[in-house]
């Protein structure tokens, strides 16, 4: 310690460091942060409600009596991998939200406070999971409403919902990427439509691989989009689990192992 | 030693660009140091330094005794920042803002909540404590910002800022704020492009430029230091000019400025007043006006860096929305 170090008792009970439990706190209140906010943006709320909707209605109605001969026969099909493609948009909340903090300053105020390092982050990715089981529930209750049968057991469906978690919190490291290299929030959303359509249209969301091209099969095969999808059915439905199961924690495993130190390296990068 | 703040050869370099090549800062408690700089001087990089933001690549600080790096999660249980961007969450309400603030010091609900209302009170903010920030006008939401730097009661205050791009009536009102926490004992670190800012508020300024403090003391004792006086004179027959701009040019030991009939040049000496109207009167010039004159701190940094601080930034002035 300096000679300045002396000059400091004046305020004796100053905390080293940040406790654990004193970061989960902080983690709780910048989840509610980022979840009270929704109250005040009922544009958010529907991106994560109406849309999603709006989506099952229009393939089921639209086209799914052309795809699989009945809406309903359609719907059973279609609203798991649904699911799956509503869950990755809703992953790029946390980039837009970091980002969207990151050029109004407001990081700048919550990291100059003796907070925990990890919590906004924490928090962001908390309140990005409240959003996602919100938007699974969402989800089946419309299914449900529309014909949509639970074809397992409901420990089955809770293991559908925790493994879509468990890729939604992987997937937010490839979010946190985006919204570390982005310019602003609106160069954030750019990517989920530029990027998350394609890889999520091109998987077996919609229509069964069949009937497209070789190549395109191949590239739907190994599509993570797929796997889960796959997974998702298996558990809610019917179909294989073992496979689809262990394959989609295996990509979340490899996007976390590549995309957190990336978003790491980002985000000192950055700030 | 009493500084609430201490630095001493801050070096930090972005890629090719060094923001500071070695500042040195002292800021006793309970006082206002103003740093003073153009755009890019590298205010906004010693401010970041010093609320732990920033590591730096060289040298060290101090904020109550603890050092930045070292101890930074001590350095901020004692400060509060105000950034040059009003850093508040625009999607949440001012109380919500301030309650969050309150939550994450460990405040619990209730005292979170109260002393929301209190600052928000004090900020003449209550009227729109329940909006979202994002509908506030540029001088609420630097009211709120400052506001939400106060949460935790700072004993060092760090204003980046505070007042760019308000309207005359909003910096009036911040000044006074910042004078009224002054008052109540906390140390402000205060960064400005303006001039007339530092002289209002600050105790001692340091002036900052290309990622160095180039000069520093009190607002009254820079000036001197600089030498920063003014000889004017102003010859009642304009065909004496060309005869007075010699002699006021041999005097100074530099070529003065001429505007108009008046012939200024910067000098160091006071005693050369009564040389000057010597050498006039020698000369047979016929005077109407001759007055030394302490100069402004704009002169103070023309003197120190061989150009004007940005002036164009007083353009600004009336930017953000009306409060």
């Amino acid at each position: 310690m300096t000679a300045a170090t002396t000059t400091a008792p004046s305020a004796p009970e100053l905390a080293p460091r940040v406790g654990v439990g004193e970061g989960l706190r902080q983690t709780g209140t910048l989840a509610w942060r980022t979840l009270v906010q929704v109250r005040h943006n009922p544009w958010e709320l529907s991106d994560f409600s109406i849309q999603p909707i709006m989506f099952v209605l229009l393939f089921t109605y639209v086209f799914g009596g052309a795809i699989a001969g009945s809406p309903g026969e359609y719907l059973t099909f279609a609203l798991p991998g649904i699911i799956v493609m509503n869950m990755l948009f809703v992953t790029m909340y946390v980039g837009m939200g970091l980002n969207t903090d990151l050029t109004k300053g407001v990081f700048d105020r919550l990291r100059s406070l003796p907070v925990a390092r990890w919590a906004p982050l924490a928090g962001r990715i908390t309140a990005d999971l409240v959003k996602q089981a919100w938007s699974i529930a969402l989800l089946l209750g419309v299914g449900a409403v529309l014909g949509f049968r639970i074809g397992t057991s409901a420990l089955a469906l809770l293991g559908a919902v925790g493994l879509l978690l468990v890729f939604a919190l992987a997937f937010s490291w490839v979010s946190v990427l985006v919204g570390m290299l982005a310019k602003d929030p609106e160069k954030v959303q750019l990517f989920g439509f530029t990027a998350l359509f394609p890889i999520t249209f091109v998987s077996n969301v919609f229509v069964p691989a069949a009937t497209m091209p070789g190549w395109l099969q191949a590239f739907v095969d190994v599509n993570p989009v797929t796997i889960l999808a796959d997974a998702t059915r298996g558990l809610m439905v019917s179909g294989p689990v073992a496979g689809p199961v262990t394959g989609s924690l295996l990509w979340a495993a490899a996007i976390t192992v590549v995309f957190a130190p990336l978003s790491v390296w980002a985000f000192k990068r950055r700030v | 030693m009493n500084h609430a703040i201490w630095a001493e050869g801050l070096v930090k370099r972005f890629g090719e660009t060094t923001a500071l090549a070695g500042v040195d800062l002292a800021v006793r408690t309970g006082t206002v140091l103003g740093l003073l700089g153009p755009n890019g001087a590298g205010k906004t990089t010693t401010v970041r330094v010093l609320a732990t933001l920033l590591q730096p690549d060289a040298g060290h600080a101090t904020v109550g005794g603890w050092d930045v790096v070292r101890d930074a999660h001590r350095v901020r249980q004692l400060i509060g920042l105000t950034g040059q961007y009003a850093s508040v969450d625009e999607a949440l309400t001012g109380a919500e803002n301030l309650l969050l603030i309150g939550r994450l010091l460990g405040a619990p609900r209730p005292e979170a909540k109260a002393r929301a209302r209190e600052l928000l009170a004090r900020f003449d903010l209550e009227d729109a404590a329940d909006r979202a920030a994002k509908t506030y006008s540029g001088g609420m939401r630097r009211r709120l910002d400052l506001a939400a730097s106060l949460v935790g009661r700072p004993r060092m205050l760090y204003l980046d800022e505070p007042t760019a791009g308000l309207d005359p009536r909003s910096r009036l009102e911040l000044w006074d704020l910042v004078r009224r926490l002054v008052a109540d004992g906390v140390t402000v670190l205060l960064t400005t492009q303006y001039l007339e800012e530092a002289d209002e508020l600050a105790d001692e300024i340091a002036v900052i430029d290309h990622g160095r403090v180039i000069a520093s003391g009190a607002p009254d004792e820079l000036k001197a230091k600089t030498g920063a006086q003014s000889l004017e004179v102003r010859p009642a027959d304009e065909a004496d000019l060309p005869t007075v701009v010699a002699v006021v040019g041999e005097l100074a030991g530099v070529a003065p400025e001429v505007e108009g009939q008046l012939v200024t040049a910067p000098v160091v000496d006071p005693g050369l007043l009564p040389a000057a109207v010597r050498r006039l009167d020698d000369a047979g010039v016929v005077i109407s006006e001759l007055a030394l004159r302490g100069s402004s701190l704009n002169e103070v940094f023309l003197s120190l860096t061989g150009r004007p601080a940005e002036e164009t930034d007083e353009d600004d002035d009336t930017e953000g929305a009306p409060a």
